[in-house]
């Protein structure tokens, strides 16, 4: 059943993040309508890749929560997709194109179950829209690095769902696979998908996404790009850390501090 | 071959035990070992291998006997606490995973000897036996172990088999199996046990010291034969039953031999040879490849100076004469003899007593080498700004690598140009 179109896609509320007690991120509070396609942009280390991991619930809130259409992550699993990044991975992995695709289906096989055939029949369909159909049985470590792009996102498109976290997919990536994604992210947003992109380029932001998440260890602005991607907000995102800031974190992890004081 | 015959017809029950537990514990341990592998944790089994020594100890003290179902808990307990303090060191200390396997091993196998030694001093009689641990008694096993090892190895079997999509998964991308909310703790767990379970099974055979061997060699030795991970678990199973069944018939027709090293030893065989001559990944392959490639550059540069030499006399089929080839490019006359016997033999050229010129397809050939050769300077004059004098370095790579698509695209992006950035004629082949 598709969500109600009304119901925000993301909404995210005082999430606190941290690695090894020094807070990454601060307190963000933001929220996503369905059927964007989002960028989220910021120098390195602000935190970009740890908000859509902490979203997935890959990493552990040291405050705050999110919900995608109202709801926790878990009751609404299967809607969500995630890309991680493309070297977070081994290539060298005995595996074809094909099966990392599958694996785009077990979120809806569930376990013990095989891929069965109308399996396949997706997965060939998933690869035919990121042009990889001809890729099908290559082995994943003769891919050059547009192709295994392309192979994640078909994937992601094999879980048929409606809100895709994708952290850096135009990174490393040729012109052309470049084009292919984008042209595909439009049409998902179209079809009223909701696609959240990790983003370092800043020359594209305005031509790619409808809406834009700034971030630099805290959040800058977020909201449609005409609005947001100012430069006064370009200025605070990327004019340096705040430093009294990081000065904090350092102490809390050096102190051996808790972020937050254990409520009883 | 008598004894061949009296092996493999596998009428004394001796025999038959020896080769039965020898090759169901090699192949389902490899099974197992496979993911270890995959997960690149191959030095975890060497690690619970020897945590396992100070379980068997504390079980044979607290049974009094050796009671093989109290031994393989205790064995079981201690495998299994070595793995949560490596876990625990990693998570909250400064002190990587390596040294944290490094530290563990050491710690458990000592404290795992020191118990040892105690109850050999005991006194107690029923102890005798239990340094078999250490090194395995493969050519003692009787009925009984027989059938804990059968029982072990269908576990194995039915766990890998029904989970076999899940542990691959997690082997290539946990992230993505947790975000679509696999039970990865779960799961990892499960694959953990299973490990613990192939060790303190496997260590009756082969001892403490040699079990990461027949965990991983398997495993590392099927990697180089195949890009298939079912084919990979299917490979490393039969490397691991071949090698229980050999160390069996080698310790059967010299009983001086035992059969727990030798199974180590057939198997490390294996993987050596898997090593140097696999297709693709051997060191053989990849030499002769290189063999291959150095031996086409060297074609197509003779080619290449015999055409360049034609361009100059506008005639490309004089005979010439070795020297007039080594002037313009320097080659040992013996080399250049034998790469020119090279061409004739595929036709690229032709011999009149110690001439030699180009036939129509060494022409063709030498042609498309230069071509390449022109447009690629030309590309990186154009499109990367790189100064004339620079390119041509890089060209004399290129000019032999380029597949015929690639030309085709490389012609088309510069609108066949007519001249290459020093001013020469690119040729092409129909003018």
């Amino acid at each position: 059943m598709a969500p109600e179109t009304n119901v925000p896609a993301l909404e995210v509320h005082d999430l606190t993040v941290a690695f090894d007690r020094k807070p990454v991120l601060w307190n963000i509070d933001l929220v996503i309508p369905q059927g964007k396609i989002v960028g989220i942009v910021g120098p390195n280390g602000a935190g970009k890749s740890t908000l859509i991991k902490s979203i997935m619930g890959l990493l552990p809130l040291s405050s705050g929560y999110t919900k995608l259409f109202d709801q926790s992550l878990n009751d609404v699993r299967n809607k969500i997709s995630y890309v991680p990044q493309r070297e977070s991975v081994d290539w060298d992995f005995p595996a074809s194109v094909m099966d990392v695709v599958l694996m785009g289906r077990y979120s809806r096989l569930g376990l013990f179950k095989r891929p069965r055939k109308a399996d396949r029949d997706v997965a060939l369909d998933c690869l035919r829209k990121v042009g990889m159909e001809a890729f099908a049985n290559r082995q994943i470590s003769q891919l050059s690095g547009g192709q295994q792009q392309r192979t994640f996102l078909a994937r992601a498109l094999a879980q048929q769902a409606d809100v895709y976290f994708m952290d850096e997919p135009f990174a490393g990536v040729d012109a052309a696979t470049e084009k292919t994604i984008i042209t595909l992210l439009r049409t998902m947003a179209q079809s009223g998908k909701t696609v959240i992109v990790v983003h370092h380029d800043l020359q594209s932001v305005t031509n790619y996404f409808d809406w834009v998440i700034m971030l630099n260890t805290r959040l800058i602005a977020s909201g449609p790009t005409a609005e947001t991607f100012t430069q006064e907000n370009l200025q605070e995102t990327y004019g340096g850390k705040l430093t009294l800031l990081a000065d904090v974190g350092d102490l809390i992890r050096r102190e051996n501090f808790p972020q937050r004081e254990k409520r009883i | 071959m008598n004894s061949l015959a009296e092996f493999f017809s596998f009428a004394d029950p001796n025999i038959r035990y020896v080769v039965l537990g020898s090759v169901l514990l090699t192949a389902s341990s490899a099974i197992v070992g496979t993911f270890t592998f995959l997960n690149k944790r191959s030095l975890i089994g060497d690690a619970i291998a020897h945590a396992v020594l100070p379980g068997i100890c504390l079980g044979f003290i607290v049974a009094g006997t050796k009671n093989p179902l109290v031994l393989i808990v205790g064995a079981f307990i201690t495998g299994w606490l070595s793995l949560i303090v490596v876990e625990y060191i990693n998570r909250k200390t400064r002190i990587k995973e390596d040294t944290a396997i490094g530290l563990v091993l050491s710690v458990f196998f000592g404290i795992g000897i020191l118990m040892l030694t105690v109850i050999q001093k005991s006194g107690n009689a029923s102890q005798s036996g239990l340094d078999h641990f250490l090194f395995g008694k493969a050519a003692a096993l009787v009925g009984s172990d027989l059938f804990a090892f059968l029982i072990v190895a269908l576990i194995l079997l039915v766990v890998v088999y029904v989970l076999f999509k899940e542990f691959a998964l997690m082997a290539f991308d946990k992230a993505y199996a947790k975000s679509i909310g696999y039970p990865v703790r779960a799961l990892e767990l499960i694959l953990t046990s299973l490990i613990v379970l192939a060790v303190v099974i496997g260590i009756q055979a082969v001892g403490v010291v040699l079990m990461a061997a027949i965990l991983i060699t398997p495993a590392a030795a099927a990697r180089f034969w195949t890009d298939k991970i079912v084919v990979m678990v299917l490979l490393a199973s039969a490397f691991g039953a071949f090698s229980g069944l050999t160390g069996a018939y080698i310790s059967f027709v010299a009983p001086a031999m035992p059969t727990g090293p030798w199974i180590v030893i057939v198997i490390s065989m294996i993987a050596f040879i898997s090593f140097f001559l696999a297709p693709k990944r051997g060191v053989v392959y990849r030499l002769i490849r290189q063999n291959n490639i150095r031996q086409t550059i060297n074609n197509e540069n003779v080619l290449k100076v015999l055409y360049q030499l034609g361009e100059e006399n506008k005639n490309f089929f004089i005979h010439r004469h070795l020297d007039e080839i080594i002037r313009r490019r320097k080659y040992e006359k013996s080399t250049l003899q034998s790469i020119l016997r090279r061409l004739l033999n595929q036709g690229y050229v032709e011999q009149t007593g110690n001439l030699w010129s180009l036939t129509e397809e060494g022409k063709n050939k030498a042609q498309r080498v230069v071509k390449i050769h022109r447009l690629w300077e030309l590309y990186l004059t154009t499109y990367m700004k790189i100064a004339p004098d620079h390119v041509h370095e890089d060209a004399e790579t290129i000019e032999h690598l380029l597949t015929p698509e690639l030309e085709a695209e490389l012609e088309k992006q510069l609108g066949y140009a007519k001249l290459d950035p020093h001013q020469t004629k690119i040729p092409y082949q129909h003018e």
